[in-house]
């Protein structure tokens, strides 16, 4: 027993002195920004990101939170959710306070509204001058108050070019019977809803009830080609051949094709979905000056470069974006001509009754059955209560052969 | 033992398989060269080595180990002493704190995690200052370990003869004493097996943590915020080593009893 410690303990040791850190430090561009002000004054940063979304120095890139630590002498708490509605649940109940989060688009038009978030600084941020025109003042945002850009890209179909005959270029291949069992979808109701308004005409933001139900009846009619409803399994399932067509982000389309070379993605002509993650600092925080040091970092051209690296979506750092590798750069999914991007639309914040009419049209869209698997729960109650009868009647045998 | 038929064979292999297939599975994937969950590309070590990189999983799982370790013990002292208390009372006052002790268990731990949300809220604008963090997390974490430790102790209390202790106090014990050395021990497997209860418990969490953890971050909560991504297989190595640890330890555990009972059988 002792050599089997001792013998993992060695191989422990082993890994840690492996894992030691070798990188260089970042360095920023120098004009006259006062990185240090904060340094010695022992301030700890909170800060709430997507999971996976910021480079670590995982993949031998740059550690940038380790990187801003070390510039400006402040302590980061790195954190992070998985969807904006989890995000919103805890900044709204009061439950934790933050100083920066980056919400998608919409989060940020309700959040805003609801006053959750602070007008930034941007005499504290001047590399915002860096974030491209086109992606600022956005519905969310006319007046480019509260956010930042962070990172941004389009929704698109990723297809198996030796599953799928020709090009695709069209949402209505989801729905093409040819491809019964191999076609995946989303499985959050406003990337689904916002796909079927799409190949309906309509735009992404319903504005009335019909608007929905219309939708959800092109969704159930779909279901019947559908192999499953995902989100993140869609790289293992596209990566392995095991689907031939799905929708997702653009950036993750990348990583899959990189994976299977038979992968191509194509941007649908109805128009799609544009979308931006920015990043903002919530109304309650209290270190708002540092919070705004923090994100300009975030825009420094060499760091928001290592960010597009290892996030694998799309940067509105225009510096970044012309020092990315050519094929990177001239890619028509990470960053699609201007007369596609013409035809996209981002999310706004739906009305309650809205909102409300959409989750229930959804969970309706993935109970409607057309047979099937219709008669499991009947065939499961009906096996419950042959149980019930076999074991009370045993027990009534047993009990009559006691009483003699 | 009797001879096994080929029925009962199979239906073990099944039951088995069932429980260890996905921990093997996820650990040879801790070994796959790609980020691929599907396709095996080549053997590598390198998720070890960035697991022991990344500062967000290791400090993630570095709190989880601290709560858990001061929780268990905070609800390990409490339970103990909460079912001495309960175990002297007269038979109805005893039911009614059982049972009032048992909700928070069958309480879904939804309504539980949220309650307590909403009462820190109360208590922070209150108090005006930052309550969020360390010490929410551990009162949850205590608050729901202690029944579980209550429902390991007392019935080896209730099992236990009353007249050793009687007999200690006879024996010129002061009631400390006679705790310590007569009932403490008696009880010690029980509180023991309560404490391993709420370590398992404390670490698993994620439903109540994810609402009392203000801005810290445990380690099921950084697992799960990767899922709009993909998880990381630095994750299966770290699970891995989780495995192999426990598995370890249990092995250890087993064979230091199993050596103990063949001495005592030897002696008699």
């Amino acid at each position: 027993m002792k050599k089997v410690v001792s013998c993992l303990l060695s191989v422990f040791l082993l890994a840690l002195t492996i894992a030691a850190p070798a990188q260089a430090a970042v360095t920023v561009a120098d004009n006259g920004y006062d990185w240090e002000r904060f340094k010695g004054q022992d301030i700890t940063l909170n800060v709430y990101n997507w999971g996976l979304y910021i480079s670590d120095g995982s993949d031998g890139g740059m550690d940038i939170n380790k990187e801003f630590e070390e510039l400006t002498g402040i302590t980061v708490n790195y954190t992070t959710y998985d969807t904006n509605e989890s995000m919103y649940a805890k900044i709204k109940s009061g439950g934790a306070d933050y100083d920066v989060i980056v919400p998608s688009d919409y989060m940020i038009g309700k959040m805003a509204a609801e006053g959750l978030l602070a007008k930034l600084d941007f005499d504290n941020i001047p590399n915002m001058e860096l974030i491209g025109d086109q992606y600022k003042s956005r519905d969310y945002d006319p007046n480019n108050e509260y956010c930042v850009p962070y990172t941004w890209g389009v929704v698109g179909l990723i297809y198996n070019t030796t599953m799928v005959d020709g090009e695709i270029d069209s949402w209505d291949a989801l729905w093409d019977e040819k491809y019964a069992g191999n076609v995946l979808m989303f499985n959050n109701s406003r990337d689904a809803f916002a796909i079927a308004s799409k190949k309906l005409g309509l735009s992404m933001n319903p504005t009335s009830v019909e608007e929905i139900e219309q939708a959800a009846e092109l969704l159930k009619e779909q279901k019947s080609v559908v192999q499953a409803y995902v989100m993140d399994e869609i790289f293992d399932k596209m990566e392995g051949g095991e689907a031939a067509i799905a929708p997702y982000y653009a950036g993750d389309a990348i990583i899959m094709m990189e994976e299977n070379p038979d992968l191509a993605f194509a941007i649908p002509k109805e128009g799609t979905n544009y979308f931006v993650d920015a990043m903002c600092v919530p109304a309650t925080s209290t270190q708002k000056e540092a919070a705004e040091m923090y994100i300009n970092f975030m825009c420094e051209t060499e760091v928001a470069l290592a960010n597009c690296e290892f996030i694998g979506y799309s940067t509105p750092q225009v510096e970044a974006e012309q020092l990315l590798p050519d094929e990177l750069k001239n890619s028509p999914i990470m960053y699609p001509s201007a007369e596609v991007l013409e035809n996209t639309e981002t999310f706004n914040v739906l009305p309650d009754d809205l909102s409300a009419a959409m989750d229930e049209a959804w969970s309706e869209v993935k109970s409607y059955d057309e047979g099937g698997n219709a008669l499991l729960v009947p065939a499961l109650l009906v096996i419950a209560v042959v149980v019930i009868v076999v074991v009370l009647w045993r027990k009534s045998v047993k009990k009559k052969r006691n009483d003699y | 033992m009797k001879k096994m038929g080929l029925l009962s064979k199979v239906y073990m292999i099944l039951i088995f398989s069932f429980m260890y297939v996905p921990i093997a599975v996820m650990a040879v994937f801790s070994f796959n060269e790609s980020k691929s969950r599907s396709n095996f590309t080549g053997f590598t070590f390198d998720w070890y080595i960035n697991l022991f990189r990344n500062d967000m999983i290791l400090s993630a799982l570095g709190l989880s180990l601290v709560i858990a370790l001061v929780a268990s013990v905070i609800a390990t002292v409490l339970g103990t002493m909460a079912s001495i208390g309960i175990h002297s009372m007269n038979r109805a006052s005893r039911s009614v704190i059982m049972n009032i002790s048992y909700l928070p268990v069958i309480n879904p731990e939804i309504i539980t995690g949220v309650s307590m949300m909403l009462l820190f809220v109360v208590f922070k604008n209150w108090m005006g200052g930052k309550v969020f963090g360390m010490p929410t997390l551990l009162i949850a974490h205590i608050t729901f370990c202690v029944p579980y430790v209550i429902f390991n102790v007392s019935p080896k209390l209730r099992q236990m003869d009353v007249r050793m202790w009687e007999a200690a106090l006879d024996l010129g014990c002061t009631p400390v004493q006679a705790f310590f050395k007569v009932v403490l021990p008696e009880i010690m497997p029980a509180v023991f097996s309560g404490f391993l209860i709420c370590l398992t418990y404390s670490i698993d969490d994620f439903i109540i943590s994810y609402f009392t953890s203000g801005t810290l971050q445990t380690l099921p909560i950084a697992i799960y915020s990767m899922t709009r991504k993909k998880v990381s297989p630095e994750i299966n190595a770290l699970s891995t080593i989780m495995f192999v640890v426990i598995l370890s330890i249990i092995l250890f555990v087993n064979a230091q009893d199993s050596r103990k009972q063949k001495k005592n059988s030897a002696r008699r």
